[in-house]
């Protein structure tokens, strides 16, 4: 999209249809995904396995979402490598709080 | 997508990084979205993360799911607690409603997309119907949360006897209806201050998102976009309310199945 200086009526292209298409099937996965988790929490057992399965599902989506609605994967490269490579400090947040948190469970009960 | 062409280019002695040059090929505006996002990312984040850990330092409910009754001892299974719909009264179809919430917003985030599609080929009529329908879309989620924060304050009809410290100090044994953030009837405390604080957190993005859009809507409408000669501002406001969506994944994962 270039971004002239244009004061007169733009020029309209007519429907990428190709694109649209995949707009859609990119909705139908996370519709499907979203079933899919669904049926999970109603016929599996819970346990570690379940929330195991429900996040890599969840981070299946979201990476649905960031690739294809939020168009990361068409930004150039280190546009894409800064938002994706901080995400890594979350790793540790996450290992840290847990392990507080079990800590916490030994100590109370 | 911004392909325009640099007004200067890469001079050889300074390279990519040296100035006069668009390193990451986005305007400004984009990338201060971006940049802003990934600071939400943190955000959010950090209160999800917080709210798992909180959630392993509690016992969880381990007997049959029939015979569950609310305790402040033990946390709840989200699917007793999210288990009502409107105009079925006293009905248990868990999680039904909240389903239909991930959709609303599914759905949303898919016709925000499909606007700017539209504002890439600058075709005005399409981004003002489909930003229309995403506004449709984020004022009924909003309403739906309404509902179930209402549902969740007022609670059930027959509540828990829970034991707790009320605000005088005394340690008192009653029954319980509903949620406030001091004693709930569903669990321990934080279940609810958690509820409270994540979901309003998102809610108040969402509202601003709707405001956004709304904004973006009337701007599209009444031709200021096609005067400026580009949709950016679709695309940005598309950035955010499709990051609305992508923290919504992550609340329905830890708040409602796990």
């Amino acid at each position: 999209m270039a971004l002239q200086e244009n004061k007169s009526a733009l020029e309209v292209a007519p429907r990428d249809e190709a694109k649209i298409k995949k707009i859609w099937k990119t909705a139908g996965i996370l519709l499907l995904l979203t079933l899919v988790e669904f049926v999970f929490a109603f016929t599996l057992p819970r346990g570690l396995l379940l929330y195991a399965i429900f996040i890599g599902l969840t981070i299946w989506k979201a990476k649905y979402i960031m690739m294809e609605f939020m168009h990361l994967g068409e930004e150039a490269k280190p546009l894409f490598y800064s938002i994706i490579v901080p995400l890594i400090f979350l790793v540790w947040l996450v290992i840290a709080l847990m392990r507080e948190g079990s800590d916490i469970f030994l100590m109370r009960w | 997508m911004s392909t325009s062409a640099t007004a200067i280019g890469v001079s050889p002695k300074r390279g990519v990084w040296g100035g006069g040059n668009e390193p990451l090929k986005a305007s400004y505006g984009k990338l201060m979205m971006w940049f802003f996002l990934l600071s939400d990312i943190f955000t959010f984040a950090a209160l999800l993360i917080t709210y798992i850990s909180i959630r392993v330092s509690f016992p969880v409910y381990g007997g049959p799911v029939e015979t569950f009754v609310g305790s402040n001892e033990y946390w709840p299974v989200p699917e007793l607690v999210f288990d009502a719909i409107p105009f079925f009264h006293g009905v248990h179809i868990p999680l039904a409603f909240v389903g239909l919430m991930t959709f609303i917003l599914i759905m949303s985030s898919v016709t925000m997309v499909l606007a700017v599609e539209a504002g890439h080929r600058n075709d005005k009529n399409d981004v003002v119907k489909w930003l229309l329908w995403t506004l449709l879309g984020g004022i009924t989620f909003l309403s739906c949360q309404a509902w179930e924060w209402s549902h969740f304050i007022h609670g059930t009809d027959g509540g828990s006897v829970i034991t707790y410290v009320n605000n005088l100090g005394r340690v008192v044994t009653e029954t319980v209806f509903g949620a406030n953030l001091t004693v709930n009837e569903y669990g321990p405390a934080s279940f609810a201050q958690l509820f409270f604080f994540i979901t309003g957190f998102h809610g108040f993005h969402v509202t601003l998102g709707v405001f956004l859009l709304f904004l973006c809507f009337y701007q599209a409408a009444v031709g200021v976009y096609e005067k400026r000669g580009h949709y950016e501002m679709v695309e940005k406001i598309g950035l955010y309310w499709h990051f609305v969506d992508l923290v919504w994944v992550f609340v329905f994962t830890l708040f409602y199945l796990i």
